[in-house]
């Protein structure tokens, strides 16, 4: 069913505005509560305001279930990876190995009350990403199966 | 240091996590995929089983830059990463579970070629494979409980995968059901010890406990958990519908996952808990599941006329062997003298009838399979004369049914005259009662191969042929090794059975192998 042109329009307007706020919490994660699963959880949460303002048939046009699978499998595949990345250079799985002084996210945390640094905790960052695309598939997968069953008259 | 032991969980993980991927390239490449992830596993669980036979205990901090350094400098002492701990017995069981692995992803290549879903299948199956290594080399609580539940979503999934008009669906979630109530109370126990203790490392559990009363709570918890979860007598009521509706192939995965199960039963009584417990009584506890599961297992199975409920049946009454042969061990724990005269040669009976049981039981899911496969059906009634076109079928099927009965030369009774003789010193009615059991088993198999393979060909399964390769190849291979362990068997002993026993015994040996030499 296409909801009023109010609700869609609320929900065009909106739908940037969560997409980036899952962004920042998903980014934030080593920071500020929250991190990859939360703001995944958040993404697919615009996921599902597009679904839900919009007929089913039009909707995944724009949300495919190909591609939710392909980000699924890829941000376990980029945590996997990660993990495994720390082998490679002769430490034990998991070892953070851009933190202090790696290329990115290599600041050392400075003590006492500074401002927070986005640009610190190595792996963990890249880890939450992983997990938030990850996650943000997973939901729209579920998403997608249960509103599949929806029968209407178009 | 090993390299092996992060490759054991990470291989499969990422196998399991490419697959819905790599399947929409198509069927071969997804099929190599399962092959090259399911040899890179076997290979590293091989690697791994022999370095530790030859190195002893392996530690794998996870997160650290040198693994082996289980605690940091500036911990104060205590092990604060995730630990792998891998002695004799938790490479006892990667060995297991690699051999099962082996044999069941090649089967799978054929019995599941002409179904839907494939990618899912395999995705799934890795899954459980890397809950079963994790949960057989972790050396931390919650990390158990972490691969307790990977294992257990993984299993109801793949129970439920044909929905079978529904059965499967419902032996799935009861599995599902069984698996979160077991779960969950591993999980109250974890949090008893953790509030007493400040951490999640067995070692350094086991180096610090005493038995207070919520430490009591806890060790009971574990215990009915974990023996919820392997199936043993008065929480068995899952296995049957579980075994019986799940894909064939997957039942020999189930029986692995249950081993796991067992193995952690026996982990928390030795190395956690130890002798701060009352272990004539624990052990006793143990001992009488064990032998309720062994006879109440058996005289279920014999009325059944469902090919693979009455293997689920029979699995019951064997999990009872192993309860009974390490419950012996618990018993007489902290006895040194007793533990010489019997105690050690049960424990090894136990261990190595999980070995055994593991290959024959998972080699007869997969002959069900086989027969299931090619004429569709479960009933006994309406099977017969199957040994006219399938021949190498019937052929292990002789071997498997011959082993599970404990005739010689087959594994089966190589470690059941182990458990018999030893227990027999101990109390020889127990003894007897496992006989009686084992002739009870003997008796339905009979009965078995008669209805299956026996009398002249039928009309409607004339155009039955044999099965394919790769599922012949799979089922051959346990089919060898149950041969090789029968005809072998002190051999296997003192090179796998005796170490993983010993190395049970031997809690502070656990303790400083994390701990260091405190």
């Amino acid at each position: 069913m296409q909801m009023s042109r109010i609700v869609r329009t609320t929900a065009d307007i909106a739908f940037p505005f969560i997409l980036v706020y899952g962004f920042y919490i998903i980014i934030h994660g080593h920071l500020t509560p929250g991190g990859g699963f939360q703001g995944g959880a958040i993404l697919a949460s615009a996921m599902l305001l597009l679904l839900l303002a919009y007929r089913y048939h039009e909707s995944i046009r724009h949300v495919r279930k190909t591609m939710m699978k392909t980000l699924e499998s890829g941000g376990l595949l980029l945590f996997a990876f990660t993990a495994l990345s720390a082998m490679a250079l002769g430490a034990g799985y998991f070892y953070n190995w851009l933190s202090p002084g790696g290329v990115l996210f290599g600041d050392i945390v400075e003590v006492g009350s500074a401002l927070a640094n986005l640009n610190t905790a190595g792996l963990i960052p890249i880890m939450n990403l992983a997990v938030g695309i990850e996650v943000v598939g997973a939901v729209s997968v579920i998403l997608l199966a249960l509103l599949s069953g929806i029968k209407e008259k178009i | 240091m090993s390299q092996y032991v992060p490759l054991l969980v990470a291989l499969p993980l990422i196998a399991a996590f490419a697959m819905p991927l790599v399947g929409m390239l198509g069927k071969t490449i997804r099929n190599s995929l399962a092959i090259i992830a399911m040899a890179g596993t076997v290979t590293a669980a091989l690697l791994l089983v022999y370095e530790v036979l030859v190195n002893g205990t392996i530690i794998y901090a996870f997160g650290a830059f040198d693994p082996s350094l289980a605690i940091p400098f500036d911990s104060g002492g205590v092990p604060i990463r995730i630990l792998f701990v891998i002695d004799a017995m938790s490479a006892f069981m990667v060995l297991t579970a690699a051999i099962m692995m082996f044999a069941v992803v090649l089967y799978s290549l054929s019995s599941e070629s002409e179904q839907t879903g494939q990618d899912g299948y395999y995705a799934l199956l890795f899954l459980m494979m890397v809950g079963i290594f994790g949960m057989v080399t972790t050396g931390d609580l919650f990390n158990f409980f972490v691969f307790l539940e990977i294992n257990s979503l993984a299993g109801a999934a793949l129970a439920a995968y044909r929905i079978n008009k529904g059965l499967s669906v419902e032996g799935g979630l009861k599995y599902a059901f069984i698996s979160t109530i077991a779960g969950l109370f591993f999980l109250f126990a974890i949090g008893m010890l953790y509030g007493q203790y400040n951490s999640l490392n067995i070692a350094y559990i086991a180096s610090v406990i005493d038995l207070t009363g919520l430490s009591l709570v806890a060790l009971v918890l574990m215990i009915t958990s974990l023996a919820m979860k392997a199936g043993s007598v008065p929480m068995h009521f899952w296995t049957p519908d579980t075994y019986s509706s799940a894909p064939s192939s997957i039942t020999a995965i189930l029986i692995v996952s249950s081993m796991a199960s067992l193995y952690a039963i026996f982990r928390v009584a030795f190395s956690l808990y130890g002798v701060t417990m009352n272990v004539v009584t624990i052990g006793w506890i143990i001992i009488i599941l064990g032998i309720l599961s062994m006879f109440i297992g058996v005289s279920m199975a014999l009325p059944q006329k469902d090919v693979k409920r009455l293997m689920a049946y029979h699995s019951v009454s064997q999990i009872g062997y192993m309860l009974v042969g390490l419950g012996v061990g618990v018993a007489v724990l902290g006895d040194t003298q007793m533990m010489n005269e019997f105690g050690l040669v049960a424990m090894e009976g136990g261990i190595f009838h999980i070995i055994n049981y593991a290959l024959y039981k998972g080699l007869l899911f997969l002959i069900a399979g086989a027969v299931i496969y090619r004429c569709g059906t479960r009933n006994l009634n309406e099977l017969g004369g199957l040994g006219h076109s399938m021949k190498w079928t019937m052929g292990f099927f002789i071997i498997a049914a011959l082993a599970i009965a404990g005739i010689p030369p087959f594994n089966g009774f190589a470690s059941k005259i182990l458990i018999y003789e030893s227990v027999f010193i101990f109390n020889p009615y127990i003894s007897v009662i496992a006989m009686v059991v084992s002739i009870m088993t003997l008796a339905s198999f009979v009965k078995v191969f008669h209805s299956m393979f026996m009398g002249p060909k039928l009309p409607q399964y004339a155009e039955v042929k044999e099965v394919p390769l790769p599922m012949l190849i799979g089922m051959g291979l346990l089919a060898a090794l149950i041969i090789l362990f029968g005809l072998f068997p002190d051999l296997v002993v003192n090179l796998l059975i005796e170490p993983a026993a010993l190395a049970f015994i031997d809690q502070s040996g656990y303790i400083s192998s994390v701990m260091g030499g405190i």
